[in-house]
């Protein structure tokens, strides 16, 4: 019983936080940023700050994970950090010689008030940004929304810094994955790719935060948008975004700056929303779907029938961030199980009424909260209270699973202690048939181990 | 020894106040130190002759954290110590932080020590940091006494009433008193009987009504105080008063800020004449 104060009765609480569903905005940032070929991010705080998430992101990926800090100490918090970043700057240029530098602010630098555009500014006037090379920047107080934020922040940090717009419109489609892993970036683009779709995909992790061991160590991996892709985006026809949280308004940026006409899709978790990616890449591409992609459909759809006798009215629990748990509730409840509970420390709304959308019209009990108070203790509550017999969400859920003898899908970020995410996608059909043996190898493990003699079958 | 925290709206007079107060102290002989705590680093011009340079924020960033007393400690008018704390340009960084950073540092250096043989310490607080550098002055173990500097202003007044609310919050916890209100003059009518109504309705005391005089001003453009450049005048002996009473002070209370409407109603009943 790790969790052996969490109580059974869940009482009102409005300024305390217990294990919280989510993390730091520069996070979301750094992980953004890495997305971009040859950048360094660049942590505009303490050096604390940037351990704490260049260490988080390494600890989820298994890969090494470069970033820089502005080292703030007790003079720069009262004299501003102007002179720091300015330095850091010029150094990073001179000793790293990345293409781009990715500044990200902290809580410190943000509540000090320090201006990134105006020092960016003065660093380019100052000529400590070499001829060809790009510092970008995004404002990410985490003490502001989550990580899913900061990711947004620094997708829109990277438009307004790299995208440009030409007279030659390139035909091309953008495409802007909100946070998911490399191997769900790639997959992405492969769908776009088999639909006939010229793509620019950003930012793109891919081959940055899965790269292959080749025996030298490349201090900027093979992957990444480059810049040279980025400044022909703003001249594309047309921008899909995969995940209203995390690129959300970074797609809508692109339609202000560039009036590049776009669409708002979820991250394509599960047969539906899948759909709804293919369809949307149709209506911009024009061409038939093709059959390579409806025998994966196919695959799918033969597994949720096949199997559906082990699914059907199973409780699930999930903890997550927004752009994945929409999607996730939406595959669960087609595949006639039942997510009851949905937590999530990201903020908004329209989160909250994505969830009661899913469930319009259908007779579904489902607890859902986010935001304030929406806490890994509290869905323990509820788990205690009405018990479930999966739980989906990052490592964290290990305890409450633990204790609680349920099932546990690890899935989200961070994991911490299990390797494969990174590799394997999600997304997809393919992904989500992936997903679906995963949850059938749970839910029959569990039924191998607590079945009596009698009923142990061979054949499930 | 007696901390004191000086408070008041920006621009009412605190800083020449405090100087001039210091300065007719260290004349009674009693050994003065002065905390200027603004990032203008202009708390104690008049008694050091001029601004000073290397206030102990540009020493400690010069310097790294290996600051020594002397590095940041002068000696003016009448024997008394002088520090400034400094702070960042206008619009950049944290002032707040820059005042936490620098009392702190001072303690550390043993600014406050017993060998020091201090009689006060005063600190002089910039008017316009509302975040939780305003209150390090008056923080567990810092200053014990306050005095708020106010004119009969309505906005000096109201300034007045919110420091107030400021010291209540830290009188439980840190044992800070309000000692009183000196009264800086801008000649507006009714001001003394206005100030001294204010006081009592807040609970404390008018300890001075410091009238205006343009000695003052010829003084500041001399850097000096008046006690220092025309020790003979009536405004000397003014701050010489303010001086005493100081000394001799016993009212200590926690005071209660009053409401808004009743500011207002002490205006009308006081200020129109």
């Amino acid at each position: 019983m790790l969790l052996r104060h969490t109580s059974v009765d869940v009482a009102e609480r409005n300024a305390l936080t217990v294990n919280p569903a989510k993390t730091c905005q520069p996070i979301g940032a750094m992980y953004a940023a890495l997305g971009i070929h040859g950048c360094l991010p660049h942590s505009h705080g303490s050096q604390g700050c940037c351990s704490y998430h260049r260490s988080t992101l390494t600890r989820h990926y298994k890969e090494p994970v470069m970033a820089a800090t502005s080292s703030f100490t007790e003079g720069a918090s009262v004299f501003g950090g102007q002179a720091n970043l300015l330095k850091s700057i010029e150094t990073i240029f001179s000793v790293y010689k990345p293409e781009v530098i990715a500044v990200h602010s902290t809580c410190l630098s943000e509540t000090i008030g320090d201006d990134l555009n105006q020092i960016v500014q003065k660093a380019r006037d100052d000529g400590k940004v070499p001829e060809g090379k790009k510092v970008i920047f995004a404002s990410t107080p985490s003490y502001v929304g989550s990580h899913v934020t900061g990711y947004a922040n620094m997708v829109q940090g990277i438009i307004r810094g790299l995208v440009e717009r030409h007279a030659e419109p390139t035909g091309k489609l953008n495409i802007i994955p909100g946070w998911c892993e490399p191997a769900d970036m790639a997959e992405i683009k492969r769908i776009a790719l088999a639909m006939g779709a010229d793509v620019t995909m950003f930012p793109d992790t891919s081959n940055v935060m899965n790269a292959p061991m080749t025996g030298k160590h490349e201090f900027y991996p093979r992957g990444g948008t480059t810049i040279e892709e980025l400044s022909r985006a703003g001249d594309a026809a047309y921008t899909i975004g995969l995940g209203p949280f995390t690129a959300g308004p970074g797609t809508e940026m692109m339609d202000k700056n560039f009036s590049t006409p776009h669409s708002i899709q979820d991250l394509p978790y599960g047969l539906a929303a899948t759909d709804r990616y293919i369809m949307a890449l149709k209506r911009v591409t024009g061409g038939d779907v093709p059959e390579e992609l409806n025998t994966e459909r196919g695959r799918l759809l033969d597994m949720m029938t096949d199997m559906h006798q082990y699914l059907h009215g199973k409780r699930v629990a999930l903890f997550g961030d927004p752009d994945l748990l929409i999607p996730l509730t939406e595959f669960l409840r087609d595949l006639d199980m039942r997510p009851v509970q949905v937590v999530t420390g990201t903020p908004g709304k329209a989160f909250a009424r994505r969830m009661k959308e899913l469930f319009e019209g259908r007779n579904a009990q489902i607890n859902v909260k986010n935001g304030q108070g929406a806490d890994l203790f509290l869905l323990h509550q509820w788990m205690k209270n009405e018990p479930v017999d999966l739980l989906i969400g990052n490592s964290y859920g290990k305890y409450m699973a633990r204790d609680e003898d349920t099932s546990f899908l690890r899935m989200g970020f961070p994991i911490l202690d299990r390797v494969g995410h990174s590799y394997f996608p999600y997304v997809g059909y393919t992904g989500a048939l992936r997903l679906l043996e995963k949850i059938l190898g749970l839910f029959m493990d569990r039924q191998d181990r607590d079945s009596p003699e009698e009923r142990f079958e061979l054949a499930m | 020894m007696r901390k004191v925290a000086i408070y008041g709206k920006g621009g009412i007079g605190k800083s020449t106040t405090t100087q001039n107060t210091v300065a007719a102290l260290g004349e009674m002989g009693k050994r003065v130190m002065v905390i200027g705590c603004d990032p203008k680093a202009d708390s104690t011009r008049l008694l050091l002759g001029g601004l000073v340079q290397g206030t102990v924020l540009d020493t400690l960033r010069e310097e790294g954290e290996d600051v020594e007393l002397g590095d940041v400690m002068r000696t003016g008018f009448a024997d008394c110590r002088c520090v400034e704390s400094g702070g960042p340009e206008p619009g950049v960084g944290c002032a707040g932080r820059g005042i936490i950073t620098s009392i702190n540092l001072l303690e550390q250096l043993g600014a406050y020590e017993e060998d020091k043989q201090l009689d006060y310490a005063f600190y002089d607080v910039l008017g316009d940091v509302v975040c939780g550098g305003f209150a390090m002055p008056i923080r567990e173990g810092k200053a014990e006494e306050i005095y708020i500097v106010v004119s009969g202003e309505m906005m000096a007044m109201y300034a007045a009433n919110n420091i107030c609310k400021g010291i209540r919050k830290f009188a439980d916890a840190g044992g800070v008193r309000l000692g009183g209100l000196i009264c800086n003059s801008r000649n507006v009518d009714n001001e003394k009987e206005m100030i001294e109504q204010l006081a009592k309705q807040i609970g404390t005391q008018m300890i001075h009504f410091v009238p205006r005089d343009n000695i003052v001003q010829r003084a500041e453009i001399n850097r000096k105080t008046v006690i220092d450049y025309e020790p003979d005048c009536g405004q000397a002996d003014e701050y010489r008063t303010l001086a005493a009473n100081i000394e001799n002070n016993d009212m200590f209370v926690i005071p209660k800020p009053i409401e808004i409407d009743a500011l207002e109603h002490l205006l009308v009943e006081y200020g129109m004449v």
